[in-house]
């Protein structure tokens, strides 16, 4: 096949890259340019695209740089920032997924008369009986199918994710094998697009960071945060209640009024999830799944029925609230479902 | 079937330059500053080379200080000159301009949507003004002797990287002070170039070292390039006329073909101001960057704007300028000619161009 792999300038995806080659794909290369100016450090980095062009020519592999700046700003860093402002807590590596490299890049790969595109995910994309099933990869530890929840029918049909099949040991001792100047580099860590001065910088050169009230599940005035932008649901550090007394954590953000609840750790927990919208790997399911809820969480035993455009999720034993905007992804065993993001 | 129609970008090396660097390849060496007979090999063959572009650029040979090339002779010129006073650029001047006149507090002039500066829109005031002689993305040559009377304290620069193919540059960049030239645009290496400084313009050196180049740009000469320079200068030369009528009609072809066969296209710049090997075009609904992916697939080298440090492309600064609208900018192709081009790459090109886009705009509205 003609494959398209898009090459971030880190380990997985150059090995990802050599992997096709092994198995007899016409390969190309791409670097998607999605944020940041000449800067050294960060996602996309000049160096990092000179990284992946150099593994490209090292596997003698032509190579391309896409700059999806805009539709990176329109699809993910502006939902991220709106995320926040409404009291939410987004997940930019999903909505870069869904938006980016599965639908800006895959469309250009398209475009361009490939057959297929493939990224350094640690995931696995099966198929048996004309069905295309996305499943946890091999290195529990580094298992990314959770960010990749959103991936149906029609793109699992024209994806290939070699590293899943591999141990994340294992793709670097495949790296040092071949030489490939990526092996020893670290992971990539956090949201890609924060580099310097973190989330509340970010943040504050974005919008206006205001005040907020911690309430009390009574509704008394106990305290106030800073940046009410910044709270997160099930979040302690930071609230400025230490000190005396049980632990308190966020429960519920309203930045519309301005207000932080706050409570115990038993206000916390919960025995359903709402789930807005939902997106199906391959069609509606309904009955017992196991339900995951961040990117390494543990899966828990769940029963699942629609409910309006989403679904309901029935948790066996009650576990923590899960913040709004974060990922509700459904499994079967390996196999990912579907998901959506918690209301 | 290969079409290579990226002149603009880098030509192919012409015989002649080759012959004129094999023996600094191999056989000879020298330092050009040196004292024994090695050296003074070498040093000959600069000032021979020295006086051939002197000749053929309509200077001194003592005007001509040898370079790394286009931006570094561009360099020079503005922040060798940048001391004297209120300075500016067109909007629409190569980044290796455009940069050093920002970093150096320096305007940008507007230009017309027909791709030439404004000259009624010249300060009156200015002690130095950089327009390039013919732009690179679109091809249209500015009007130099206007320029120089619109501000006559000014010392005029003309960054003339990519006129020499097809103008003679001792004519038509006699109205400017500082001139800009690049070997490898014109059918000589990369690496080496030359910014003739004309009598009085003097330039202040930003390379020190040992004073080579009359103190005003220290380092060991590129022996080997600049006598590949000046030959290929010299072909170049002697074939121009011959040269700019017979791709003219080939250019015209090409242009008048994607602009009749592609729906929602537009010629950039004005055709009549352009110089003869420059096809520069944009079309409606389309990203550059995989069209020439798509051409590339084909065998056509195209380009479009200009790549930032990654290699991705960026949007165009002079189409900006001339007022495209960005859902234009963003689909526009320099298709560029030069003196190896073939009428069977300009015939493949014709056919390729207008099926990618087709193919584009169905997938990748």
């Amino acid at each position: 096949m003609k494959v398209l792999v898009a090459m971030s300038g880190g380990v997985d995806s150059s090995v990802a890259a050599a992997l096709l080659l092994e198995q007899g794909h016409e390969v190309t290369g791409a670097t998607m340019r999605l944020w940041g100016g000449p800067s050294d450090t960060g996602c996309c980095s000049v160096a990092d695209v000179d990284d992946a062009r150099r593994v490209a020519q090292q596997l003698g592999i032509d190579h391309f740089v896409f700059n999806f700046s805009a539709a990176f700003q329109a699809g993910v860093v502006d939902p991220y920032v709106d995320s926040h402002v409404g009291g939410h807590t987004p997940n930019p590596c999903v909505e870069c997924n869904r938006t980016i490299k599965f639908d800006r890049f895959a469309r250009r790969a398209e475009a361009l008369g490939f057959d297929a595109i493939a990224t350094g995910h640690h995931a696995r994309v099966t198929t048996e009986n004309g069905a295309w099933t996305l499943r946890r990869g091999v290195d529990a530890a580094k298992d990314q199918s959770y960010v990749l929840h959103m991936l149906d029918q029609a793109v699992l049909s024209r994806t290939l994710l070699p590293v899943g099949e591999l141990t994340k040991a294992d793709v670097r001792d495949r790296a040092t094998a071949m030489g490939l100047r990526t092996a020893a580099k670290p992971d990539s860590q956090d949201v890609c697009f924060i580099t310097r001065g973190g989330r509340a910088a970010f943040l504050a050169d974005r919008v206006a960071l205001t005040r907020g009230v911690l309430v009390d599940t009574v509704g008394e005035a106990v305290g106030h945060v800073p940046a009410i932008q910044l709270v997160t649901v099930g979040q302690r550090r930071g609230l400025g209640l230490g000190g005396g007394g049980e632990a308190r954590y966020a429960l519920a953000v309203d930045t519309a009024a301005g207000t932080v609840t706050v409570g115990q750790a038993a206000d916390l927990a919960v025995d359903r999830l709402q789930v807005a919208s939902m997106a199906w790997t391959d069609g509606a399911v309904e009955g017992r799944v196991l339900v995951q809820t961040s990117a390494h969480g543990q899966p828990r035993p769940a029963t699942v029925e629609p409910s309006g455009a989403g679904v309901r999720v029935k948790l066996d034993a009650p576990a923590r609230r899960v913040a709004p905007g974060q990922s509700v992804v459904l499994y079967d065993g390996d196999r990912v479902l579907g998901g959506g993001a918690a209301g | 079937m290969e079409a290579y129609l990226d002149h603009a970008a880098t030509t192919p090396l012409r015989p002649e330059a080759r012959d004129a660097m094999l023996p600094w390849l191999g056989g000879r060496h020298g330092n050009p500053s040196g004292m024994h007979g090695p050296a003074q090999t070498a040093r000959r063959a600069v000032e021979e080379a020295r006086d051939e572009l002197a000749e053929l650029l309509g200077c001194r040979p003592g005007d001509v200080i040898f370079t790394s090339g286009g931006t570094e002779a561009d360099n020079l010129a503005v922040h060798g000159r940048s001391a004297a006073g209120p300075m500016a650029c067109s909007s629409i001047e190569h980044h290796a301009v455009l940069e050093p006149v920002r970093a150096a507090g320096g305007r940008t002039l507007p230009v017309g949507a027909d791709g030439v500066v404004d000259v009624g829109a010249v300060p009156a005031d200015l002690r130095f003004l950089s327009v390039m002689l013919v732009n690179n993305e679109i091809g249209v040559v500015q009007p130099l002797a206007a320029l120089r009377a619109a501000a006559p304290d000014a010392v005029l620069h003309t960054d003339a990287v990519q006129s020499v193919t097809w103008l003679d540059v001792g004519t038509a960049a006699a109205p400017a002070d500082l001139v800009s030239i690049s070997a490898h645009k014109f059918g000589g290496p990369q690496g080496v170039g030359a910014l003739v400084a004309r009598d009085g313009a003097g330039v202040t050196a930003q390379l020190l070292g040992g004073g080579q180049e009359r103190e005003r740009r220290s380092g060991t000469q590129n022996v080997a390039g600049i006598a590949g320079m000046a030959a290929a200068l010299r072909a170049c030369h002697d074939s121009r006329a011959a040269t700019v009528a017979r791709l003219a009609v080939l250019r015209d072809r090409l242009a008048d073909g994607l602009l009749g066969m592609v729906p929602g296209s537009i010629e950039t710049g004005d055709r009549a101001a352009k110089v003869a090997g420059i096809c520069s075009v944009a079309f409606e609904d389309v990203d550059a960057e995989a069209l020439l992916v798509l051409l590339d697939q084909q065998g056509v080298s195209g380009s479009a704007g200009a790549s930032c440090a990654s290699g991705a492309l960026e949007a165009s600064h002079v189409l900006a300028a001339l007022g495209v609208p960005p859902s234009l900018g963003r689909g526009s192709l320099r298709l560029s000619l030069g003196w190896d081009t073939e009428e069977a790459e300009v015939d493949h090109a014709l056919a390729a161009v207008p099926a990618a886009v087709a193919r584009l705009r169905r997938y990748e509205p």
